[in-house]
């Protein structure tokens, strides 16, 4: 049996002539909060699905919490808490009888104070009653997420957990990971968010259903060979629209008062931002955020073949 | 393993999901009742004032007597042919109902003591229809005795004449109480077939599935409880198909009634089963729906209940063998009328059982167990 709790080689899947996932291997520690990042379509949840049982791979072999990812589905199942991007709880059904539902399922000893107990936890206990059908968006989130970790799994895959929840209840969901983490528990996430990606131990990008980048947050910033300025002062708008079609330059942005520029020829930048239409403005060099190294990545890879 | 805890849970999910959607669940009670009265009074209607042809050489006073007591049971109305090839024409096209011939020299071979016959042709495409015109033939042939000496008058073993009715086109004449035991029967398949077909599908379709499949649950457990809250709900239809079928259509019932409900449960579960079997190999509901539709019409055609079973081409019983409706309708049909018990039914009880093995096993064959 392997150290890793997610230990999978070479896994491929197609659907028809579309190869979605090709040739993926991922090795994920016990304890390690692991994110999955990658444009829509890149193969996030097709590599999820595989993960769990749901999708068998056309080749690749690999195990899950030590069970075979083909031959032992039924026994990842036990063990994993898979939350589905799209809400897939009964609608019809409320908040309790749907972690009921669950807890039973999974023939939890007590499935009564099981649920009771992280209905109190999760902070849905006042929602107990209502129809998991009316609740909003991010109470529907908050909801998927109390009945993926109530039966106590090992490893949690998470496909876009935080899809249109606010900000405090993103931190919140977040610092219960991290706790759940601290716990022992593995956890697998997708995410379009570069700040929930900056709060992960590793990063893996996806493109093409390769991977194309893993590490930390920093490393994969320096691996990305980009290189930042940053510049404040008059009518940055205007300057990032003209900036964004100068050559040498990939990416140009505004982030509150400050334009970013970035691109991965140190002196082709610099000779567009230094030119005199821009000489109102005064330009640093800063570290590349993860969101450029992600923009970049992502016209680079889309640019080939 | 079946896990009895899991099996539970998903039943409680079943029958909540059920009980909510409370519109559906009062169609799917109310419907079959509806359909039930108006199939049942539909067919079951007593027409009168049928379109009579009368075929009549000498128009003698007898003659006059016996149509006029004819006219006054209500069932004819009467009029005169001017000959035998127009009768024809008029009894093919639908025009008539029933022609009726008196033979030559009525009156003198009344009067011999000849007791001559009246024949009636009938058109019996629809046997129903001309039910009760033909019952009420029966009282009529006293109609003469008024004008009969007391030796020539009609007496139990000898009336002083006879009609001889010809149920033309359709000889094996069907009477309501075969149909309203035969509409028990197709009024439950339709209604339950239903009730199950969407289930999965609907699943798929609203993305639960793909939760449902993460969790671990074996098909077998989700089938079941698919099917049980419905076999409760079928039961309700049972009885109060049955209770109006007594009530309102005079339905006897001369078996015992733990026997036929045995047998309608089984008939019911069956029918549920076949729909998550359909539920399962389609991709959509729209598939599921035709399936489930393709299977209604030979139920309702082949089963013996549109057309009498012994008169369908030999191939055509070999079809209709195959749907549980005919047999169903076979022991509705000896329980209820004939007061036949469990043993006599059995020959038409596990062809039903087999049905519902074979369609479960293909349902099983056929779940995912992956979003595939
Ligand atoms: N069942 C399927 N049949 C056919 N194509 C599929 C199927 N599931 C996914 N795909 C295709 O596979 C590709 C990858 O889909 P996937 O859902 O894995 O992407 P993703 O990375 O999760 O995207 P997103 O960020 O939008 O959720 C897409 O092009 C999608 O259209
Ligand atoms: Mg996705």
């Amino acid at each position: 049996m392997s150290d890793y709790v997610i230990d999978v080689h070479d896994l491929r899947k197609s659907f028809g002539m579309l190869k979605v996932v090709d040739g993926l291997s991922l090795q994920v520690a016990k304890g390690e909060i692991c994110g999955f990042l990658g444009a829509n379509g890149s193969g996030k949840t097709t590599t999820i699905r595989m993960l769990c049982g749901l999708l068998v791979a056309d080749s690749g072999r690999g195990t899950c919490m030590g069970f075979d990812i083909i031959r032992q589905a039924a026994s990842i199942r036990r063990h994993v808490g898979y939350m589905t991007q799209k809400f897939s709880l009964y609608e019809d059904l409320t908040v309790f009888e749907n972690l009921d539902l669950v807890a039973s399922v999974y023939e939890m000893p007590n499935a009564r104070k099981a649920v009771q107990d992280i209905m109190d936890r999760m902070g849905i206990a006042d929602r107990r009653d209502q129809l998991a059908g009316q609740l909003s968006g991010g109470w529907k989130q908050r909801l998927a997420l109390t009945a993926c970790i109530l039966h106590e799994p090992q490893l949690l895959l998470l496909d876009e957990p935080t899809a249109g929840v606010d900000a405090k209840a993103r931190r919140e969901f977040w610092d219960l990971i991290h706790d759940m983490a601290g716990e022992g528990l593995t956890v697998l996430v997708s995410t379009h968010y570069m700040d929930e990606a900056e709060r992960c131990n590793r990063i893996v990008y996806l493109a093409q259903g390769r991977i194309v980048v893993q590490g930390g947050a920093d490393e994969v910033s320096h691996h990305s060979g980009l290189i930042t300025y940053e510049a404040t002062g008059p009518d940055v708008d205007a300057a990032a629209r003209s900036l964004r079609r100068t050559p040498g330059i990939e990416a140009a942005a505004v982030f509150g008062r400050a334009l970013h520029v970035a691109g991965t020829d140190r002196a082709a930048l610099e000779a567009a931002i230094y030119l005199p239409e821009y000489a109102s403005l005064s330009w640093r060099e800063v570290e590349p955020r993860l969101e450029d190294v992600f923009i970049h990545m992502l016209s680079v890879k889309g640019e080939e073949p | 393993m079946i896990s009895l805890t899991r099996l539970y849970a998903l039943l409680r999910k079943e029958w909540i999901q059920v009980k909510r959607d409370a519109i559906t669940l009062r169609f799917i009670i109310a419907l079959p009742m509806m359909q039930l009265f108006l199939f049942g009074y539909a067919i079951n209607t007593n027409p009168q004032h049928l379109p009579t042809g009368l075929l009549s050489v000498e128009h003698s006073k007898y003659e006059r007597t016996i149509i006029a007591a004819l006219r006054n049971s209500g069932y004819y109305d009467i009029r005169t042919l001017a000959s035998e090839a127009e009768a024809e024409r008029a009894l093919a096209q639908g025009e008539l109902m029933f022609v009726i011939a008196f033979p030559p020299n009525f009156e003198r071979s009344i009067d011999r003591g000849e007791r001559p016959a009246v024949l009636i042709d009938a058109d019996a495409t629809d046997p129903s229809a001309i039910g009760n015109a033909t019952a009420a033939l029966a009282t009529i042939t006293g109609a003469l005795d008024r004008d009969l000496p007391p030796v020539m008058r009609t007496t139990p073993t000898a009336p002083a004449f006879q009609f001889v009715i010809h149920a033309r086109y359709n000889p094996e004449q069907l009477t309501v109480l075969n149909i309203v035991p035969g509409l028990i029967c197709i009024v439950l398949v339709m209604s339950t077939l239903f009730m199950t077909t969407l289930s999965i599908t609907k699943e798929r379709e609203r993305g639960t599935m793909e939760n449902l499949l993460a969790m671990p649950v074996r098909p077998i457990e989700v089938m079941v409880a698919k099917i049980v809250p419905y076999v409760f709900i079928g039961y309700i239809q049972v009885v109060l198909i049955l209770i109006a079928s007594v009530v309102f259509f005079q339905l006897p019932l001369r078996g015992s009634l733990v026997t036929l409900l045995m047998a309608l449960g089984l008939f019911i579960a069956c029918n549920l089963a076949l729909g998550i079997t359909f539920s399962t190999v389609s991709a959509n509901q729209m598939q599921a729906i035709q399936m489930a539709q393709f299977t209604l019409l030979p139920s309702i055609m082949l089963s013996g209940f549109m057309f009498p079973f012994r008169g369908m081409p030999a191939w055509a019983q070999w079809i209709g063998e195959i749907f549980p409706t005919t047999h169903a309708m076979r022991i509705v049909r000896s329980v209820l009328l004939k007061g036949n018990g469990t043993p006599d039914i059995l020959p038409e009880l596990w062809p039903i059982a087999a049905f519902m093995v074979a369609v479960v096993a293909i349902a099983a064959w056929c779940y995912r167990e992956t979003l595939e």
